[in-house]
């Protein structure tokens, strides 16, 4: 496979109960390359903390998936607020969700740790009033 | 087992079952979302309270053997339609989360 396979999704940011349709996506394609489950495992977490994110906190975005031979390259990009503290969003634990978000079982402070736990590389650019892109990536080879 | 013999065994209802005969190994209890996607694993059968459908999202992309929904708690026909789709289990019982646990702990 020498040429990359590329799939992009707008994610919608004003319905929870459609979230995840981006990593069901691209779940859907990973099996259909026959990758092994627990790549598509890893793939398919990240992508869905990341989308959930862009739903909670910015009003939606886009979503950029690429297969490359030897890594998957997953790009978050959103015209949110930013992140104020990336370390403190780093953090276990530290949420900005509100109440509502949180009663709907989100906002418990995983979100972009889990997104770092199930990746081997993870990039965060955010600027306040601006926006935030993540680039995570997930090896195919040891 | 099978998610089947264990809804057999431990008398859980089948609320949606379209892949009964899925092996389940192991169990996880927890109602925040993100904490399961982090620290369940995949084919475990998942204790929770929390019932909307965002539950077949993270029972879906984390490989989740079947959610057991504990304490009474329902799901609206528009979940199990979605579970039944995506090839979600979800089973439910009266029991308590620690009730439920201790009877599937007995098993797998």
């Amino acid at each position: 496979m020498n040429e990359s396979l590329t799939f992009h999704f707008d994610v919608d940011g004003t319905d929870f109960t459609s979230a995840g349709q981006a990593s069901a996506n691209v779940k859907r394609s990973l099996r259909q390359l026959g990758l092994a489950p627990d790549i598509i495992r890893q793939v398919s977490i990240a992508m869905y903390e990341g989308e959930i994110n862009m739903v909670i906190h910015a009003g939606g975005g886009e979503a950029d998936v690429t297969v490359f031979e030897d890594k998957i390259e997953i790009v978050l990009k959103d015209h949110g607020p930013g992140i104020k503290d990336i370390d403190l969003a780093m953090q276990e634990g530290y949420s900005t969700a509100t109440d509502t978000v949180r009663s709907l079982g989100f906002g418990a402070g995983m979100g972009l740790p889990n997104m770092k736990r199930y990746t081997d590389e993870m990039h965060i650019e955010t600027e306040v009033g601006k926006g935030t892109t993540i680039k995570m990536y997930v090896n195919l080879t040891d | 087992m099978t998610v089947n013999e264990l809804a057999a065994k431990c008398s859980l209802n089948p609320v949606a079952v379209p892949d009964g005969e899925k092996e389940v190994e192991g169990g996880y209890a927890g109602d925040l979302l993100s904490w399961v996607m982090g620290r369940a694993r995949e084919n475990c059968a998942w204790i929770t309270i929390m019932s909307n459908i965002n539950i077949v999202a993270v029972a879906s992309l984390a490989d989740i053997g079947c959610i057991i929904l504990a304490e009474g708690v329902t799901a609206d026909e528009n979940v199990i339609a979605t579970a039944n789709e995506k090839g979600v289990n979800i089973l439910s019982t009266q029991m308590t989360a620690y009730e439920t646990a201790v009877a599937i702990g007995k098993l797998i």
